[in-house]
């Protein structure tokens, strides 16, 4: 099986779930993990034979044509509908594999998180579809396919969310899904555009982006097209100022679900500015790459200012995201190959720890505590009751600001020096944020799990119950990724560079 | 002109003549035979009867689109009646869609008077079959007046009903003064061209169009201007919108599926043909800062008009039919801005999306007439947490409407799409529409909004009183409908997840269309 089936068995676990009696939860949690497992198994197995051929793979980009191309494993190519040019397409290099590495990961830990809830067992089947368009639209290379999955991706959001959510799930769930619908709505003109001018339906590239990146738009068309794609997917990247759907709607949404969009769902968005905007427009993202990084510098610290004001848990993670998904664009715009690698690797370093960080906030201490309210759970002294979360909870907030040996050191160290390279007084700004990070995670930790017990309710607090195995499994998969990735963040950057490269002479010429 | 073979006509009208012996059949059958029976029953025996006329004639259409295809197109006397293999493939469409309007008809028993609706709507599907095959003027008003008559009875047919009487004398003072709107502009057409072929006066207004908006340029505009707003009427787009959401709202729900699906194929199929063959020498242009006069900026204007005002007066609905009116309305904006494409890409985008649009639409209506049959009404809060009580519909539902919605991979979105894109390749070199298509797409955004409203009703909010027993109220569509529900749903999807198959007959067929 190819790595195409990651998409396919998604909806196929999708389906089977659905097909089961609600009663028959332990059966739905194996199919559940069963399903989310296969797919890892199988973006494992691609890593695995694509990492051992980055040597190979580098004698081929060095000698081919199109250096960007020849960095590609192709999956499956048919043609779709012929009649716009557009085909099943995908294929993998080292830009999307570590991505669809870490949809996996999220999968199986997200549903490994969600293990013991009793009731709504069932909302596992609206949650594969999810998974399923992550899959595809990380794996497509026809721009056409790409929406699509996209697509896919966000309407399963607002019925997770708005039916098995808290906190003010349907507004969290209706801001959420009109974001991003209209940022890919904004997207699609652009795309259309994009097509038209290759040639439309009469034209031989059609929707595939590798033709399409030789299209050779002209500069002015890059000039307003790319701002509209590029932004447009950076409204699910949490893009300031449209990044307001993002704290609500992690907020709302529960545990497994706050993990996803959180820890690849903002990644899609990162990702279709890369493939869509940068790849495709190289002038359009030269002209505006200063605008772009001066807004990205924003998301650093004003997410993190504000993540440090937040008096709700879970908040604070939320806008902590914006906050890091800021490092995100930032290195993407740096459009130097240190810069561009370190957004890559900070993708999946992110999406690991603001999975790990979700889990901890909504799975460990909300379920359990029923309180986000900082002030509250500073009361209770967490970690006397539970100190296997708040151990978890400190290496994450540590992986999170960056301590070295932690995957976030490495991401966001590469993305400052492209910054200091491309512009080095936004770099300046970025250590005030970085700073800013520092104190809130600090902060967090001793509101949440070493404040001084206050709590008359001795009982209540004993009757919690323990932190169970599959939690436990979950966050020790999860802590060991971000220490992995972090003492040894070659496993990801070679195949990142060999990908990155190529991109970055095409940008430069 | 050749000899006209009145045996030749008729066999190849036999179709549309089993569909008019299959309205006296199931008069005579009722006067007959169902005098003393209570209208459920005479509901389902007639609705039998009617689907088997229908069959029947769905059948000869399929022998005669083999036969379409093998010798070639059959042109009656005066083009009054053309067949090819485009116009047999839309009679076949329009039949299944009245099939489809049957089942869900006899799974909602309104009326008393069983037999004589069953005939309405056969005599509205004879209208619309007639008219998707002419391309001559007074053929083509014929069969808009025989369709709209119809239609005017269909939403009336509630009687006793207030809204149903006042939906029903709406649109019939709308649908009369549109009417008389066209016929002025028909006659101006004929006045200058001197032909009534669809084909004549293309060439004559071609000539016509030179001459600018001095003399008779200027008189081929009027003709021009009356006949759209005529079609505007009949196809609701704005401003001549109003009577639609009052008309759907009104009418009983399986007419409304029927107004909504079949009507709009069969007119926005003859405004195809009647512009692009008609009017092809007065085009004109809807690009950005070189608009000149011709039906592509009229087309362009109303299309615009009508995405704005149809979804955002669609967000403040609380009533579901006229959610789906409003809806309608905007959908009818989206295929206005293939239609301006003006080319063969932009006519297949209209004739793809209208067979999407109408099943996707049958679907939705038909669900409406199953779950307001049994909570008695259609209003937002009937449906409040309907999930409940009618799990498998509302999740149909929820697949039909993001398909309005243009959510992949339903054919609603590869649908939109198209039509966006067809607008676009009219000129790709200044992308001229960019502004419509931009409009288009972020009211599609704004659609996505009232979709998720209703929705969230059926599956989110709880219901106002608790069922006492949940079990016992339980609704469950009968068999028929849910297989009407099921082909309109294996539409949508097939026409998402493989849209080449459609797009490929629709296709070759234009080809045989003469430009």
């Amino acid at each position: 099986m190819s790595l195409d089936w990651t998409i396919y068995l998604s909806f196929l676990g999708s389906g089977l779930i659905l097909c089961q009696p609600r009663e028959q939860r332990d059966r739905i949690r194996w199919i559940a993990l069963a399903f989310g497992a296969a797919g890892l198994a199988l973006a494992l197995g691609a890593w695995w034979s694509y990492n051992a051929a980055v040597p190979e793979l580098e004698q081929a980009v060095k000698n081919a044509k199109d250096p960007i191309a020849a960095a590609f494993r192709i999956v499956c190519d048919v043609p779709w509908i012929p009649s716009v040019k557009a085909n099943y397409f995908l294929a993998y290099d080292g830009i999307n594999l570590p991505l669809v590495v870490l949809n996996g990961f999220i999968c199986v830990t997200g549903i490994l998180f969600s293990w013991n809830i009793e009731h709504r067992t069932k909302e596992f089947f609206a949650f594969f579809p999810l998974i399923g368009g992550v899959y595809g639209v990380f794996l497509a290379m026809d721009l056409f396919l790409l929406f699509v999955f996209y697509e896919i991706a966000i309407i399963p959001k607002y019925f997770i969310i708005a039916i098995w959510g808290s906190t003010r799930k349907e507004y969290g769930a209706m801001k959420l899904v009109l974001y991003s619908f209209v940022g890919s709505a904004a997207a699609l003109v652009g795309i259309i555009a994009l097509y038209v001018k290759a040639g439309g339906p009469a034209g031989a590239a059609g929707f595939n982006l590798l033709a399409l990146k030789d299209a050779a738009f002209t500069p002015e068309f890059q000039t307003w097209c790319f701002p509209l794609v590029f932004v447009g997917f950076a409204v699910l990247a949490g893009m300031w100022p449209f990044h307001t759907w993002a704290p609500t709607g992690h907020v709302a949404a529960p545990t497994a679900a706050s993990m996803l969009l959180a820890g690849v769902v903002m990644k899609l968005g990162a990702y279709g500015c890369l493939r869509a905007g940068i790849m495709l427009m190289p002038a359009g993202a030269k002209a505006w790459a200063g605008v772009i990084a001066v807004i990205a510098v924003i998301n650093i610290i004003y997410g993190a200012m504000v993540a440090l004001v937040q008096k709700d848990f879970k908040f604070v993670i939320g806008y902590s995201s914006v906050s890091h998904m800021g490092f995100v664009l930032l290195g993407l715009v740096t459009l130097n190959t240190i810069g561009l690698s370190g957004a890559m690797l900070q993708m999946f370093s992110h999406g690991i720890i603001a999975g790990l960080l979700f889990a901890v906030v909504g799975r460990m201490v909300y379920d359990r505590t029923h309180t986000r309210v900082l002030a509250e759970l500073q009361g209770m002294r967490l970690y006397d009751i539970m100190p296997f979360a708040a151990v978890t909870f400190v290496l994450a907030g540590a992986a999170s600001m960056g301590v070295p040996g932690f995957s976030g050191f490495v991401a966001e160290l590469q993305v400052l020096v492209g910054t200091w390279r491309a512009f080095p007084w936004l770099a300046v700004a970025c250590g005030f944020g970085i700073l800013v990070t520092f104190a809130y995670t600090l902060q967090t930790i001793l509101r949440a799990f070493y404040g001084e017990r206050r709590t008359a309710d001795e009982h209540h607090l004993r009757e919690m119950p323990p932190i169970s195995v599959p939690e436990k499994v979950a966050a020790v998969i999860l802590i060991s990724l971000t220490i992995i990735v972090g003492v040894y963040p070659n496993c990801l950057l070679n195949m990142i560079n060999l990908s990155v490269n190529p991109l970055v002479s095409l940008l430069a010429k | 002109m050749k000899n006209l073979s009145y045996i030749e006509l008729l066999l190849n009208l036999l179709p549309q003549v089993a569909l008019v012996v299959t309205a006296f059949a199931a008069l005579a059958v009722d006067f007959v035979v169902l005098r003393r029976s209570d209208p459920a029953t005479r509901f389902r025996v007639l609705g039998w009867l009617t689907a088997l006329g229908l069959v029947a004639a769905g059948v000869m259409l399929f022998v005669q689109f083999g036969q379409v295809q093998a010798h070639g197109t059959y042109v009656g006397p005066l083009r009054t009646l053309v067949l090819d293999p485009l116009t047999v493939f839309f009679q076949i469409v329009i039949v299944v869609v009245t099939i489809i309007t049957v089942f869900i008809s006899m799974a909602y028993p309104f009326t008393t008077h069983v037999s004589e609706y069953y005939a309405v709507l056969l005599f509205g599907a004879l209208g619309m079959n007639f008219l998707v095959a002419s391309e001559e003027l007074i053929a083509i008003f014929v069969s808009l007046e025989l369709l709209s008559v119809c239609l005017y009875i269909l939403t009336a047919f509630h009687k006793g009903m207030l809204r149903s009487a006042e939906g029903g004398l709406k649109y019939f003072l709308f649908g009369a003064v549109s009417s008389a709107f066209m016929m002025f502009g028909l006659a101006w057409t004929y006045g200058l061209t001197g032909d009534t072929t669809l084909a004549g006066i293309g060439k004559a207004a071609t000539e016509l169009a030179m001459t600018g908006l001095h003399g008779n340029g200027a008189m081929l505009g009027v003709a021009l201007l009356f006949t759209l707003v005529g079609f505007g009427f009949k196809i609701a787009v704005a401003p001549f919108h109003q009577w639609a959401p009052d008309a759907y709202e009104g009418s009983p729900t399986p007419a409304t599926a029927f107004i909504a699906t079949g009507s709009k194929i069969a007119s926005f199929f003859i405004l195809v043909k009647a512009l692009f063959i008609g009017f092809d020498g007065a085009q004109g242009s809807a690009s950005w800062g070189a608009f000149n006069s011709g039906w592509i900026a009229v087309a362009a204007t109303l299309a615009a008009v009508t995405l704005v005002v149809g979804n955002t007066a669609a967000i403040v609905q609380r009533n579901v039919k006229r959610l789906l009116a409003y809806s309608a309305i905007a959908h009818a904006g989206y295929i206005l801005t293939g239609l301006v494409a003006a080319n063969a890409l932009g006519a297949a985008s209209v004739f793809f999306y209208i067979i999407v649009y109408a099943f996707t639409n049958l679907g939705a209506f038909g669900i409406v007439a199953a779950l307001s049959a049994r909570v008695g009404g259609d209003d937002f809060k009937d449906f409040a947490g309907i999930y409940k009580r009618a799990p498998r519909l509302t999740f149909l539902m929820l697949l039909f409407v993001l398909s309005l919605a243009g959510i992949p991979p339903l054919g609603g979105f590869f649908g939109k799409f198209y039509l966006f894109t067809a607008a676009l390749s009219a000129d790709p070199k200044n992308l001229g529409l960019l502004w419509l298509v931009t409009l288009g797409i972020a009211m599609s955004a704004v659609s996505l909004y009232y979709y998720l409203i209703l929705l969230k009703t059926m599956y989110v909010t709880e219901p106002a009183e608790l069922a006492a027993n949940p079990a016992a109220d339980r609704i469950v569509a009968p068999w028929f409908l849910n297989f009407a529900l099921l082909v309109s749903l294996a539409v949508v999807l097939w026409t998402g997840l493989a849209p080449q198959q459609l797009l490929g007959w629709i296709e070759l067929f234009l080809k045989s269309l003469p430009s």
